[in-house]
């Protein structure tokens, strides 16, 4: 696959040996840590991060992106340029570096049982209305019960119930973010599943 | 503010939804393309426009993603 100028410089550069090499490491390196910066900074209001927090947190995930690109140098095809290629590195590692930080700021959040007096409000069911939807949580809550399975419950329960962000679980269950996403997806549709045969939603959207 | 989630949109499930996996290995591929033209690169990438309109996380990835390319 053909690739561009620059895409093609980072490619020999990086495959050089001696100095040539070393030098494409540390503007590698410099480029990532721009990046993380950024990304870093672009998150940092919504998890009102400190600014000693951010400069920590994307120093991390730029030295572990740097890891990743070069342990996956050979695997890079061209599809892109090289540089969107290693930003998604950045990305992923600054999620990764958030989701544990999550538990620095927050760890007493007990992963255990479904506090289902908080469920409601999780859906936004105001207690006024709980006639218009009492029938519907009642049907709900019995298919979180019966027809999911534990660890679909475990995982409803943090991400749902807690709030625990998908990226803070899975670095707490050693786990992958796909993991994850895939147990809460088939837990969505066991769950719709039941609440569409019982009548309280519809067959398609 | 009205931070609940919609039980109803929260349950909906697309089964054309490649996963954070496969959508995350074509993330710089889609971004690109996405950058260029929107439309082109959701019809191109169906899967990946599903998952990233369901997925919290790989959504984040994908802005931050698309916002360092556009510097």
């Amino acid at each position: 696959m053909a690739v561009d100028d620059a895409t093609e410089q980072w490619l020999a550069d990086l495959r050089a040996t001696g100095a040539t090499r070393d030098a494409a490491h540390a503007r590698l390196h410099d480029l990532l840590l721009r990046a993380a910066r950024t990304e870093t900074n672009r998150r940092a209001n919504r998890l009102r991060l400190t600014g000693v927090e951010v400069d920590d947190l994307a120093h991390q995930a730029a030295a572990d992106a740097m890891l990743a690109v070069l342990a996956k140098l050979s695997q890079f095809r061209g599809e892109s340029r090289f540089t969107t290629w290693a930003y998604r590195f950045v990305v992923f590692e600054v999620s990764t570096k958030l989701g544990r930080h999550f538990w620095t700021r927050n760890p007493a959040v007990p992963l255990d049982g479904i506090a289902w007096e908080r469920v409601p409000a999780v859906f936004g069911f105001s207690a006024e209305r709980e006639a218009e939807w009492r029938e519907l949580f009642v049907v709900f809550r019995h298919a979180v019960e019966n027809e999911l399975t534990d660890h679909q419950r475990q995982i409803f329960q943090a991400i749902v119930v807690d709030g625990v962000p998908l990226d803070a679980l899975r670095v707490r269950l050693g786990t992958n973010r796909n993991a994850i996403y895939k147990v809460l997806f088939d837990a969505r549709r066991k769950l719709r599943a039941v609440l569409v045969a019982k009548g309280h939603l519809p067959e398609e959207r | 503010m009205n931070d609940h989630i919609d039980l109803d949109a929260f349950l909906h499930t697309d089964p054309r939804d490649v996963g954070c996996e496969e959508a995350t290995e074509a993330l710089h591929v889609y971004a690109e393309l996405y950058a260029a033209d929107p439309q082109a690169a959701r019809t191109r990438y169906p899967g990946i426009a599903a998952h990233l309109k369901a997925c919290g996380p790989c959504s984040t990835d994908f802005e931050g993603l698309l916002a360092l390319i556009s510097e």
